[in-house]
């Protein structure tokens, strides 16, 4: 017999039952994420002050307190910026191949796949790959520009994958809408697919910044160390935060140790910021489209 | 203000698939062509050869000749964009470019083709959604989205922008399929006006607005599943629809079959 039926008491259980999974699970993911950030914040806290800001590391002794990150901030920006205009250019232009020429051709396809490999890439190894080959066999010196070639090599996948993501989301009938207008196929990419995918295409990159600017292990190989400020970041050591981090925290001071998870909080400020400056550029654009 | 089109002996492939064969017909400018048939049997695929937005679909190609005015669009060194500035084209749902205001939508082709000075453009706006018969519904919004109008409204939107770069011919594919009987009958009164201007030619599933409308249709039908699409009858719209010299017609247009 079909007809309307009750909802059984069992049915009502297995309900109460997943919902509560759903939800302890949600808690339990999110531990991690506060625990993290209200430890960086109450540890980093006591040294996050002016002259941790504007001061580098220059003639602090072991047993010094004070001193600051001035010059890993500055490095990290750098090479973040350095590594971001390398790899967003081509992680786009390589999307809107695969997504708008590609189309399963074979060109296309060995494309994805090796994408796909430099996904996997662990961070140590892109870093051995610019010490082996830009340092090594080039003759290049450390610098923050070899610092961004290794994050560079991280960040281009992140990029392609999630654009190419994005690209795929805008629906064909505003691509062939453009083209019954008689507009070229570039200017439809440039034009209609691009503005229509920007925030998302923009979340993306921003996820993608935000990786590269915490490694520590491809830096360590590239970058090398310093303690005192180079602002230029084709010749000679700089440092970065995750290094800094990493140095001072396997100082045996307290001061050197507090020293870190400034530090830590300052690279969490950093990517914070980014975010949220991508955020409201995104938001920007598209009130100036509503006016 | 409208040109004649000559298609003979056209043939239109999806891979190695072949959509439809041998369409020979002649359009008449300023004039309302229909087309009709049982779905997949080629109408759209026929029209989308017309401005050559066929071939848009990877792996899509076509054999035959189609004459805009005497002039073969898929000669060797004819530029596919420019053929789509002349002929225009109204899709089966409407499709404004959503980050796009009502304005910019409507401008939309002439932005993208080039620079126009303001004044231009809000001429043209004007000028444009008066004719979709847009205009006093839409005249103190122009900067809110496109996006935000009824779908009846979207549709003429789209004639607007359509128009708006001043095509010659007007390819509508099913533009009130997905539209209340209030906006189809504001479209396909729509229709009767701007014939002449342009020259139209529509698909449509319904009977009705085939009859309502056009001054000449066509059928479409398959020989068989499987098989390619074939024009079965064309003829003044009153004749099909009164007296068909096809059996086939008139099975379909009385409902016994499709």
């Amino acid at each position: 017999m079909t007809g309307i039926q009750r909802v059984s008491a069992g049915r009502r259980l297995k309900d109460r039952l997943i919902r509560s999974l759903v939800y302890l699970s949600f808690v339990v993911a999110v531990i991690p994420l506060i625990a993290v950030l209200w430890m960086v914040i109450r540890n980093g806290l006591a040294r996050f002050d002016v002259e941790f800001l504007t001061h580098s590391m220059r003639n602090i002794g072991a047993r010094d307190v004070g001193g600051g990150a001035y010059h890993a901030i500055l490095g990290t920006l750098e090479q973040v910026l350095l590594a971001s205009a390398i790899s967003i250019p081509i992680g786009l232009l390589t999307a809107i191949y695969l997504v708008e020429y590609g189309q399963g051709t074979r060109l296309s396809r060995m494309i994805s796949f090796f994408v796909d490999v430099m996904t996997g890439i662990p961070s140590v190894v892109a870093g051995l790959f610019v010490l082996a080959f830009w340092i090594l066999v080039l003759g290049m010196p450390f610098s923050g520009f070899a610092g961004a070639l290794a994050l560079s090599i991280l960040m281009m996948p992140t990029v392609v994958r999630s654009t190419e993501e994005m690209l795929k989301l805008v629906p064909n009938d505003l691509r062939e809408a453009s083209y019954a207008l008689g507009v070229p196929k570039w200017r439809t990419i440039v034009k209609v697919v691009l503005p229509t995918s920007l925030s998302g295409i923009v979340t993306g990159v921003m996820l993608a910044i935000a990786r590269v600017a915490g490694e520590t292990a491809p830096l360590l190989l590239t970058v090398f160390f310093t303690d005192s400020i180079n602002r230029n970041p084709f010749t000679g050591p700089q440092m970065g935060l995750p290094l800094y981090v990493f140095d001072q925290a396997s100082r045996p001071t307290d001061s050197a140790v507090d020293r870190a998870w400034a530090g830590a909080l300052a690279l969490i400020l950093i990517v914070m910021l980014l975010n949220l400056a991508a955020r409201l550029i995104g938001r920007w654009r598209s009130s100036a489209r509503k006016r | 203000m409208g040109q004649q089109i000559q298609v003979s002996g056209l043939n239109a492939y999806y891979g190695k698939h072949k959509a439809i064969e041998d369409i020979s017909m002649t359009i008449e400018p300023q004039s309302i062509t229909a087309f009709i048939g049982p779905s997949g049997c080629g109408k759209s695929t026929f029209l989308r050869t017309l401005n050559r937005m066929h071939e848009v679909v990877p792996g899509a190609r076509v054999e035959g000749k189609v004459l805009l005015d005497g002039e073969d669009l898929y000669a060797p060194d004819i530029e596919p964009v420019s053929v789509r500035r002349m002929i225009g084209m109204v899709f089966q749902r409407p499709n404004p470019f959503p980050t796009m205001s009502i304005y910019e939508n409507v401008v939309a082709g002439l932005r993208l083709n080039g620079r126009h000075s303001r004044s231009e453009t809000d001429t043209v706006v004007e000028e444009s959604l008066r004719g979709a018969n847009l205009w006093n519904e839409v005249k103190d919004r122009l900067s809110k989205p496109g996006a935000g109008l009824s779908g009846g409204q979207q549709q003429r939107l789209c004639i607007a922008r359509a128009i708006a770069v001043k095509p010659q011919v007007l390819l509508m594919d099913e533009p009130c399929s997905a539209l209340d009987p209030i906006s189809t009958l504001a479209i396909e009164d729509l229709m009767t006006t701007l014939k002449k201007r342009f020259t139209i030619v529509i698909v449509t599933h319904n009977m009705q607005q085939a009859a309502r409308v056009s001054d000449r249709t066509a059928f479409f039908n398959l020989a068989g599943p499987g098989q390619p699409g074939r024009i079965v009858e064309m003829d003044d719209t009153s004749r099909i629809f009164s007296n068909p010299a096809q059996k086939a017609t008139e099975d379909y247009i009385t409902g016994r079959f499709g």
